[in-house]
């Protein structure tokens, strides 16, 4: 119980944090959108083609805005030694990483959307058919790939060049995350003759919620001294 | 150790080892039905593959017992491991296309294991890279055995992932499924090169680790000096 309230006012905390300088999650935004104009404006594709393109796309976006968000995170919670005084609490560890956690997954599933909006619009694409899934996709995707995002945060607010940490653990590990995502999002899209869309669902799940966990439990050595 | 077996006679070993086994590659082992000569190279290259994932093996098992014991040699182990095992993986990277090329007529596919080599060694790089890039030393053994394990599980989740992915990779021949196996002048000079690797990984180790221990007993030596000359 203690743990669930650590967990909200933390999360509470860095909501109120972004309210007020509205930093990490514009840029986050402008940086998604501005990928897929990218993509889209780059590779004039043939409608069959899109359905090949738009997943990469998305998940692209999706990776990419995330690691400037998760970049901040902790960035933020070392200047005035915050994160100390957080160590130093009487609190587990968990509940610092579960309400990190919380509040990466906000503001990525909100850069999310204003993706997938833009997409939509610039690709011409209805998401609407396959959104069931997709949302599900995302979710379990996002997870994963967010959890990762906080822990290695953490661990690259501790190195110079923190930015180039942060990327450089990140993507090797996270990679088949995306790639499972992708595959997945692909065959929602195409809405998969074969009704094995709930296997890559499930895929997606399995590794995301194997990262969230161990994450989870190596938490405490992070933030150990 | 170093009293019983010293490293000169290690050396030596392996160096002996390496020549029965480069004997056998090319005068031993029967030549390849369908790949011919240029085959031989399976012999360098499947033994570094399996050195440099025995070496993320062995960082993995470091890292954990780093974490529960706190132990300073466990640390300085995984370290020298993945310096010496990064070695390894990027011969594995370059004797791979070296091969594929004349067999498969080109140099690099993104096929099941060779996606997993190329993030293994991404992975090698990510951790030796955290350890040269941290502000703070003292926190180097928790964040790195930390990423130790995070990569071991990586590699497992790899091994599951290739499977639903598309591969080009011939099919596991060792302990593969029933149809699967190879001539046994083969199998034995495979093993036998494995060992050379393998002996060599636990030479480059030791004066590895032999030399990340003289470096940390000099540091601690120049702290005394430095405390004994200003309490003067």
């Amino acid at each position: 119980m203690r743990s669930l309230e650590v967990l909200w006012i933390i999360f509470r905390k860095d909501l109120r944090v972004e309210w007020r300088n509205r930093e990490t999650l514009v840029s986050m935004c402008v940086f998604g959108v501005l990928i897929v104009f990218l993509f889209n404006f780059g590779l004039q594709l043939a409608p069959t083609e899109m359905l090949l393109s738009l997943p990469v796309v998305l998940w692209a976006g999706f990776a990419f805005a995330g690691v400037l968000g998760f970049n901040r995170a902790f960035a933020s919670e070392r200047e005035n030694s915050c994160l100390e005084g957080m160590t130093l609490a009487p609190i587990d560890p968990s509940a610092i990483f579960a309400g990190k956690l919380l509040a990466n997954l906000f503001f990525l599933a909100v850069a999310e959307v204003v993706m997938v909006f833009i997409a939509a619009l610039w690709y011409n694409f209805s998401f609407l058919p396959s959104l069931g899934q997709f949302v599900l996709i995302a979710f379990w995707g996002t997870l994963g790939y967010a959890a990762l995002g906080t822990i290695f945060g953490a661990i690259a607010a501790n190195t110079r060049m923190r930015e180039v940490m942060l990327t450089v653990l990140q993507f090797p590990v996270a990679f088949w995350i995306l790639m499972l995502a992708m595959d997945a999002t692909a065959q929602a899209f195409r809405g998969n003759p074969n009704g094995d869309a709930t296997a890559g669902v499930l895929r997606v799940a399995g590794v995301s919620i194997v990262f969230t966990v161990a994450s989870l439990l190596l938490f405490e050595y992070v933030l150990e001294e | 150790m170093d009293k019983k077996f010293p490293p000169t006679v290690h050396l030596a070993l392996t160096l002996a080892w390496f020549l029965v086994a480069l004997h056998m590659i090319f005068l031993y082992a029967p030549e390849e039905m369908t790949m011919g000569e240029v085959q031989r190279i399976f012999y360098i290259h499947v033994p570094s593959a399996w050195t440099a994932l025995t070496g993320f093996i062995i960082i993995f098992f470091a890292s954990l017992v780093y974490l529960r014991k706190k132990s300073r040699l466990a640390d300085q182990v995984a370290h020298a491991t993945a310096e010496v095992g990064f070695i390894f993986c990027t011969g594995v990277l370059i004797t791979g296309p070296l091969w594929a090329k004349p067999v498969w007529g080109i140099w690099w596919t993104w096929d099941a294991r060779l996606t997993l080599t190329f993030l293994l060694w991404l992975l090698y790089i990510a951790y030796l890279m955290l350890r040269s890039y941290l502000i703070n030393p003292g926190r180097a053994a928790n964040l790195c055995a930390v990423v130790g394990v995070i990569g071991f599980i990586d590699v497992i989740i790899d091994y599951m992932a290739i499977r639903w992915w598309r591969t080009q990779h011939p099919q596991p021949v060792i302990l593969g499924g029933p149809g699967s196996g190879i001539d046994p002048r083969m199998l034995a000079t495979l093993l036998v090169s494995w060992g050379a690797f393998l002996c060599l990984f636990f030479y480059l180790l030791r004066q590895r680790l032999a030399l990340g221990q003289a470096q940390s007993e000099l540091r601690e030596m120049r702290r005394n000096l430095a405390l004994a000359s200003s309490e003067n």
